[in-house]
């Protein structure tokens, strides 16, 4: 739905060049909710600006709903007709929800229907229509000034829809509020998203956000996506950076001399099965369970586990295989002969 | 000199004064404003970014700013011909009125339209706005309690200015108050008139005063919080209002 090719920005300002973005390829599927999440800095809202051209990007391609937007012509603000077009299919909210202040609630998700060129009584239906998409059906005659912060991004969003967009743009849209209300409007948006089968690609510093409403992510660093795919697979990678910061477990204990240490990951229905106990009858050996976290990412139970196996990693291959072929992600921390960590018991033993 | 000697003489000079500005209020308006948008659009980073037109604008607009009115009137006054026919009277006072005061009010203008956030030009250009939609929708709107402000600082100034357009035969107040009280001696009658043009500064600035409350009173009436259940069209649970969002209060 929305790609982008070898991506780069250069801003020139006074003699100084900063690149924003080195040669980014993204690649959003239709329906899907992707986040990008990295520093401040590291370039989300140059990628996010291209993807609409409100930023013109130095080189590469962006392509959305099957559009080559850079191919058509028109220089950031100063867009061509065709650009024009094509940005009334794209929906854009904003951190800061941009809202006139000078109409009141209505007349702002009225706003894009008169660049569009509806009527009147065709507005008014459509922004009653929207309004009450986004609970806000009473609020049609109040100011943005009289509404709180998550009420103004819903009227933020209900403004975005109103061109009835394949494709939604999100700019921190929720940095400017507190998690309460943060989580509120993610949740509108993951309801959008399914209602509508609207493809959201959206920016956040906060891996909350992706965790909470993303099936797809990338991490950007320096210009550059340093990783990117779909939650799930990328849980399943054992070397992981996004992963790692979406279910960290580094709290855990690191396991005792002589014993295995396992890391494992289950996702979806194989949490439900007692794979520990079952692993324990079948071989008849101790289990140490170190840790273990379960979380709900993009939608889907997620858990992991660290657990301690007597014996060498050799002693310890028939379990191991018992358990990935149970459908769990496995990993070996380290073997027999870790050194011990002093005196202390390892954090977290359970058993 | 009698109180009626006196109102006989004010009343048509005070409908001159008030036609000269008014006059020279429209034109002022009419060139000012896209004069004074001009000069933000042309700007760096602006939506019709020229270098060149931007600079040509600024400096037209300092030299006739700086140039004093009295001067700028009597160097009018082959122009001034020109456009009315004649370079006494009201109707001839309007054209220099209105050419001093152009600059000034553009500058107003330009201040005001720089005061609205980018970040609505930048969500009216996603949308697939042009530049004039950001002009007619988001710039001029949200700058119009700003921009009132300016028209009635512009029209003080003019009274003030035609009051100095009596001295070279103007009409209206000013050419009275130099007629009678400058060179006649009649100091009361003087007076008189100073008083009324102070009354007539007033009652303009409470108009526009008047205006620019109500314009930005939008949406900063009945701030109370009202805790009321609203139901969403989207199902899901976290969809509906959370209670922490219903308790803050409008701003
Ligand atoms: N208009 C601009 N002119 C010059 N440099 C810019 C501009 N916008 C962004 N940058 C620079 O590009 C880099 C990426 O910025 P940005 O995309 O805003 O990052 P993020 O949204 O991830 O915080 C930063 O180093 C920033 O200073
Ligand atoms: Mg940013």
């Amino acid at each position: 739905m929305i790609t982008t090719k070898d991506l780069t920005k250069v801003y020139r300002s006074r003699g100084r060049e900063v690149t924003a973005l080195a040669g980014v390829d993204l690649h959003v599927r239709e329906g899907e909710v992707y986040g990008v999440v990295g520093t401040s800095g590291a370039g989300k809202s140059t990628l996010i600006r291209c993807v609409n051209m409100l930023e013109r990007p130095s080189s590469g391609s962006v392509t959305v709903d099957g559009i080559e937007l850079t191919a058509l012509s028109g220089q950031e603000h100063r867009a061509g007709r065709d650009l024009r077009a094509a940005r009334r299919r794209i929906g854009m909210v904003f951190q800061h929800f941009n809202l006139l202040s000078s109409r009141t609630v209505q007349e702002n998700v009225e706003l894009p229907l008169e660049i569009i060129g509806l009527d009147r009584t065709q507005r008014r239906r459509k922004a009653a229509e929207l309004l009450d998409l986004v609970g806000l059906a009473d609020k049609a005659r109040s100011y943005p000034s009289q509404l709180s912060g998550g009420q103004k991004q819903r009227v933020g969003i209900a403004r975005a829809l109103a061109g009835d967009p394949k494709v939604l743009l999100s700019d921190e849209a929720t940095s400017a509020l507190d998690p309460e209300t943060t989580r509120s409007i993610l949740g509108l948006l993951r309801d959008l998203n399914r209602q509508l089968g609207l493809t959201v690609l959206l920016i956040t510093h906060e891996m909350d956000v992706i965790k909470s409403v993303c099936d797809s992510a990338a991490l950007m660093r320096g210009g550059k996506v340093v990783e990117a795919g779909a939650l799930t697979d990328l849980l399943a990678r054992p070397d992981s950076v996004l992963a790692r910061e979406l279910f960290p477990l580094g709290e855990f204990g690191a396991g005792h001399p002589g014993h295995t240490v396992l890391e494992i990951t289950f996702q979806g229905d194989t949490s439900a099965q007692p794979f520990v106990s079952q692993l324990a009858r079948t071989y008849q050996i101790d289990i140490n369970i170190l840790g273990a976290a379960v979380e709900t990412i993009a939608g889907r139970l997620v858990g992991r586990m660290r657990v301690e196996l007597p014996g060498s990693h050799q002693d310890n291959v028939v379990p191991i295989g018992f358990l990935r072929e149970q459908g769990l992600q496995v990993d070996v921390l380290n073997e027999a002969g870790l050194k011990h960590a002093g005196l202390n018991e390892p954090n977290g033993v359970v058993a | 000199m009698t109180w009626d000697d006196m109102q006989q003489l004010m009343q048509p000079a005070t409908l001159e004064t008030l036609q000269m500005v008014g006059v020279a209020t429209v034109v002022t308006v009419l060139i000012g404003l896209p004069l004074g948008l001009l000069l933000v659009l042309t700007d760096k980073g602006g939506a019709l970014q020229n270098v060149v037109v931007n600079r040509v604008l600024g400096v037209i607009v300092n030299v006739g700013r700086s140039l004093p009115f009295i001067i700028l009137m009597v160097a009018l006054q082959t122009f001034t011909r020109g456009v009315v026919g004649t370079t006494l009277g009201w109707q001839a006072a309007t054209v220099p009125l209105a050419i001093g005061a152009i600059p000034f009010f553009a500058r107003l203008v330009e201040t005001s339209v720089r005061e609205v956030d980018g970040g609505l030009l930048e969500a009216v250009h996603a949308m697939g706005g042009s530049t004039w939609t950001t002009v007619r929708k988001v710039l001029l709107p949200e700058s119009l309690p700003a921009l009132v402000s300016s028209v009635t600082t512009t029209v003080i100034a003019l009274i003030g200015f035609s009051a100095m357009a009596g001295t070279v035969g103007g009409g209206g107040l000013g050419t009275l108050a130099v007629n009678y009280g400058y060179q006649r001696f009649e100091t009361g009658f003087m007076w008189v008139i100073i008083a009324e043009l102070v009354v007539i500064v007033m009652i303009i600035q409470a108009i526009g005063d008047f205006f620019v409350r109500r314009l930005n009173n939008r949406g900063h009436s009945g701030g109370t919080v009202r805790l009321r259940r609203r139901r969403s069209a989207v199902s899901t649970p976290e969809a509906v209002s959370t209670p922490a969002e219903e308790l803050t209060p409008a701003s």
